[in-house]
């Protein structure tokens, strides 16, 4: 197993909780009710929390002396490794839900293999992160049914929501070398192996939703080898200004 | 600065029951149940920590106010340091702590769920209502002014209050 395959690793796991936790705060004050936009930002909160410590732990596995806001604030687009699904624009609240909805249950069956991880970093920054998934879960599957199940107008939105994402949720799954490489060595998850669970669970709720799945079709990717969408520039310009204008600037 | 060498165990948390969470005021640190240990020796005092949540943007101003409750002391050099494992649990509040929770009007955390990964509908606990003691209230919202906090209503005595979450 060599470093440079860990460290790739552990910036994915940064880099999806970066970015969505992003989109996430750019509901702050923008929010459908004062409950929602409370519900968001501390999910956001969480996401970003989680993304400090992977990306701390990264620059540590790199022992180049980045540090985790060096990793957040002074990387381009092309060395992102956060899965395109993460990137989108925020959408409706209804896109919003939906989507947190995809990557929380992946999270969570993610963070919870990842307890079982060797490095010991890795599985306690897991194992907190499994508390907070759970949370993130239960919130949006509520959402996902009351708009589903809604009214037509909600209904006709968050259906929406499913046919514009579904193509972006193959990515999640997709396990590469480095994968195997992190999961052969202990450290890491096959992504491959959460598929059939976060199926089950994303369908369930779904039906329970009167939500279709679309008949599964092209699957976008690129994400993970740092070829995006033209959205993660427009989110990384506004997300790094501060930091790039006044480098070193603390409070 | 004075160093006092070793310390015990005992004079060390009796110094962190004096440090309290800036978010719930009430409530030290070691009522938290975020001090894992604390030892001393010639070279200073070592106090280990676990966060609550992972982006609690409180962790860092505790850290801070455990120097400098130590420093007002005459006793350093103080290193606080962080570990994530075994992750922290609302178990760990001490019962003393959970009492002085609702005493301050925020329910205290049932018992964290360590069963099934994925439940997808909420809980059925009933919550006592920290100021009529009324079991006949709800949840408004998952989520509340911290991290650690949800949104209830008593409809006995119509008070909004929070409560800390179990995790």
């Amino acid at each position: 197993m060599t470093p440079p395959a860990f460290f790739e690793y552990l910036l994915r796991l940064g880099d999806d909780r970066l970015v969505v936790g992003h989109r996430l705060s750019e509901w702050c004050g923008h929010g459908p009710i004062l409950e929602e936009d409370i519900a968001l930002t501390n999910i956001a909160l969480d996401l970003i929390g989680e993304a400090t410590l992977f990306l701390k732990l990264a620059g540590e596995v790199e022992g180049k002396g980045r540090s985790e806001d060096t990793l957040a604030y002074f990387r381009d687009g092309i060395d992102f490794r956060n899965a395109l699904l993460l990137e989108l624009p925020k959408g409706d609240f209804g896109f919003t839900i939906l989507r947190q909805f995809f990557f929380s249950v992946y999270s969570l069956l993610q963070m919870d293999a990842l307890t079982r991880s060797s490095n010991r970093d890795l599985a306690g920054i897991a194992a907190k992160a499994v508390k907070e998934s759970r949370y993130h879960v239960r919130h949006c599957a509520e959402w996902v049914v009351t708009l589903g199940d809604g009214t037509e107008e909600s209904h006709a939105r968050v259906q929406g929501a499913v046919d514009d994402l579904w193509r972006y949720t193959g990515e999640l799954f997709i396990a590469d070398d480095i994968d195997r490489d992190v999961t052969s060595a202990g450290l890491g998850v096959d992504p491959s192996t959460l598929s059939d669970r976060w199926h089950a669970e994303v369908s369930r709720v779904l039906e329970d939703a009167t939500l279709t799945i679309p008949k599964t079709g092209y699957m976008q990717r690129g994400g993970r080898e740092g070829k995006h969408t033209e959205h993660l520039g427009h989110l990384l310009s506004e997300m790094q200004i501060v930091a790039r204008s006044h480098p070193g600037a603390s409070w | 600065m004075v160093k006092r060498a070793e310390l015990s165990r005992d004079e060390l948390f009796a110094v962190l029951e004096t440090v309290m969470d800036p978010e719930v005021p009430v409530l030290s640190v070691v009522d938290l149940g975020i001090v894992r240990d604390a030892e001393s020796s010639d070279a200073g005092v070592v106090v280990t920590i676990t966060p609550t949540y992972s982006g609690c943007p409180a962790m860092r101003e505790i850290e801070q106010n455990i120097r400098s409750a130590f420093e007002e002391q005459g006793i350093g050099p103080v290193d606080v340091r962080t570990v994530y494992s075994p992750a922290w649990t609302t178990d760990w509040i001490s019962a003393s702590g959970r009492e002085k929770l609702e005493a301050y009007g925020i329910a205290p955390p049932g018992r964290a769920e360590h069963d099934t990964l994925i439940t997808l509908r909420r809980r059925a606990d009933l919550l006592r209502c920290p100021y009529c003691k009324s079991l006949n209230t709800v949840e408004k919202s998952h989520f509340g002014s911290t991290a650690c906090k949800s949104i209830w209503v008593c409809n006995a005595c119509r008070q909004p209050f929070e409560h800390f979450k179990a995790i």
